[in-house]
């Protein structure tokens, strides 16, 4: 294996690029050790991309704010902009590991990591947020639900990265919220996670809403029906069942050690639910 | 498997060793430096007993790759005390026999100064949310947080 930390993005996609073997890129590495340690195969090539300018920072820009593939999740909280205009984001992020763990572990890598149990990715579709991929090709920016494939699988090519993640302006009247479901308080991987963000119109009736899942299908699912069942009134008992109901028929899950299909298809209507009461709460809605 | 030289500064001196590509920032501590007070229990970032400081920041040093540390500030366990001067947590710990078989003591103590580094007046709540990546598997926790917040209290009142 080879270690490389070059100091400029264009470089960093040209070892990724030119590598004849497996690549992969460091950024926090909480989930890259683990592989290389117990994974099956073993990279020939790392790429560390923290010692490019900018990977750390969380930079404001059109009223949104940009934050770097290498900010780890302890930076995020720490930032208050950010925070207060999307503790949904920063709040989910959070919730990633321990300290230890927040110390190192960045947003974009949970991204990249392509778990659907990811505890960031709903919340950041919810949020409408947009990976900036950088590659041989040049740039593109996604949205943030077009990046996990699969399971470990990601739609990058060879050769591109993801430099940063774009959190836009927050709308006025909005407010975002991620809640998931562990079986302890701490340290533990989601059975189910749920990302709502939304926005009040004039009249205090919800005008437009984002609805994730996390953990109950093969990636996060951004789903049409949740939003459309709590647009267009305020967000009442009957809305919050609407939408618990529209989570539940959006679920897709496996049987596994944390969760059967049944639990996690009602968890997710759940979740959808209190995560949306809280996003309303933070928009200023009043039952 | 590559070959790499890196020059960090390691509890305030500069150091300087090779290490291979894979090669952990634990394990370069432990096996280059002759730095074995950060413990290597699960190697994969769950127990805390490696805890280290990284450029102020609190890590797992199993979940750094050595090559990643060039120029970069790390302060381990061995950094902890003034000479023989004990910290005051480890003093604390020592009094209230906040360990048993000692393995994970190192990652507690690193961790907690982090804490009180921070905020010297944490809840126990705090100290207990701070403290989940440590792991314990003889003492149990109520000991070591009861010493984390006595120190706290003590550092206040000194």
């Amino acid at each position: 294996m080879r270690y490389e930390a070059p100091d400029t993005l264009e470089a960093a996609v040209g070892l990724l690029s030119a590598a004849d073997g497996a690549a992969r890129v460091l950024a926090g590495g909480t989930d890259l050790l683990v592989q290389l340690r117990s994974g099956p195969v073993e990279p020939d090539l790392v790429v560390d991309i923290k010692r490019v300018p900018g990977m750390d920072a969380i930079v404001e820009e059109a009223g949104g704010f940009r934050v770097g593939a290498a900010v780890p999740g302890a930076a995020l909280g720490e930032h208050a902009g950010l925070r207060a205009a999307w503790p949904g984001v920063v709040e989910a992020t959070e919730l990633i590991g321990s300290t230890q763990i927040q110390g190192r572990a960045t947003m974009v890598g949970n991204l990249c990591n392509a778990s659907p149990a990811a505890d960031s990715v709903p919340a950041m579709i919810a949020a409408g947020a947009t990976a900036r991929i950088e590659g041989p090709g040049g740039r593109r920016d996604v949205p943030v639900e077009e990046v996990a494939t699969g399971p470990g699988r990601t739609s990058l090519a060879e050769g591109e990265l993801v430099a940063s993640v774009f959190l836009p302006a927050r709308p006025a009247r909005s407010g975002d919220a991620y809640l998931r479901l562990i079986p302890r308080t701490e340290m533990d991987i989601a059975v189910v996670g749920a990302g709502v963000s939304l926005t009040l119109g004039e009249n205090g009736a919800v005008s437009a809403a984002r609805v994730a899942l996390g953990a109950v299908a093969p990636t996060a699912l951004l789903d049409r029906a949740c939003a459309d069942a709590i647009v267009g009134a305020a967000l009442d008992a009957a809305a919050l069942e609407k939408l618990a109901a529209a989570a539940s028929a959006a679920c897709r899950p496996i049987d596994d050690k944390r969760g059967t299909v049944a639990y996690r298809t009602r968890v997710a209507g759940v979740l959808a639910r209190r995560a949306a009461a809280i996003a309303w709460a933070r928009a200023g809605g009043r039952a | 498997m590559s070959h790499y030289r890196v020059t960090a500064v390691v509890n305030g001196d500069s150091v300087d060793f090779p290490c291979d590509a894979g090669e952990t920032l634990l394990d370069a501590l432990r096996d280059r430096l002759g730095l074995t007070g950060s413990k290597e229990g699960c190697a994969s970032g769950d127990c805390g007993a490696c805890s280290v400081m990284l450029d102020g920041r609190l890590v797992c040093s199993c979940l750094v790759l050595a090559a990643e540390a060039g120029g970069r500030e790390i302060e381990t366990i061995e950094g902890m005390a003034d000479g023989n001067a004990l910290h005051p947590l480890q003093r604390k710990f020592l009094d209230l026999g906040a360990l048993q078989c000692g393995v994970c003591t190192p990652g507690f103590l690193v961790a907690a100064k982090a804490l009180l580094d921070r905020d010297p007046d944490p809840t126990e709540t705090d100290v207990r949310y701070w403290l989940a990546g440590n792991l314990c598997r003889c003492t149990g926790y109520d000991k070591i947080v009861r010493a984390v917040l006595e120190t706290a209290e003590d550092m206040r009142g000194a």
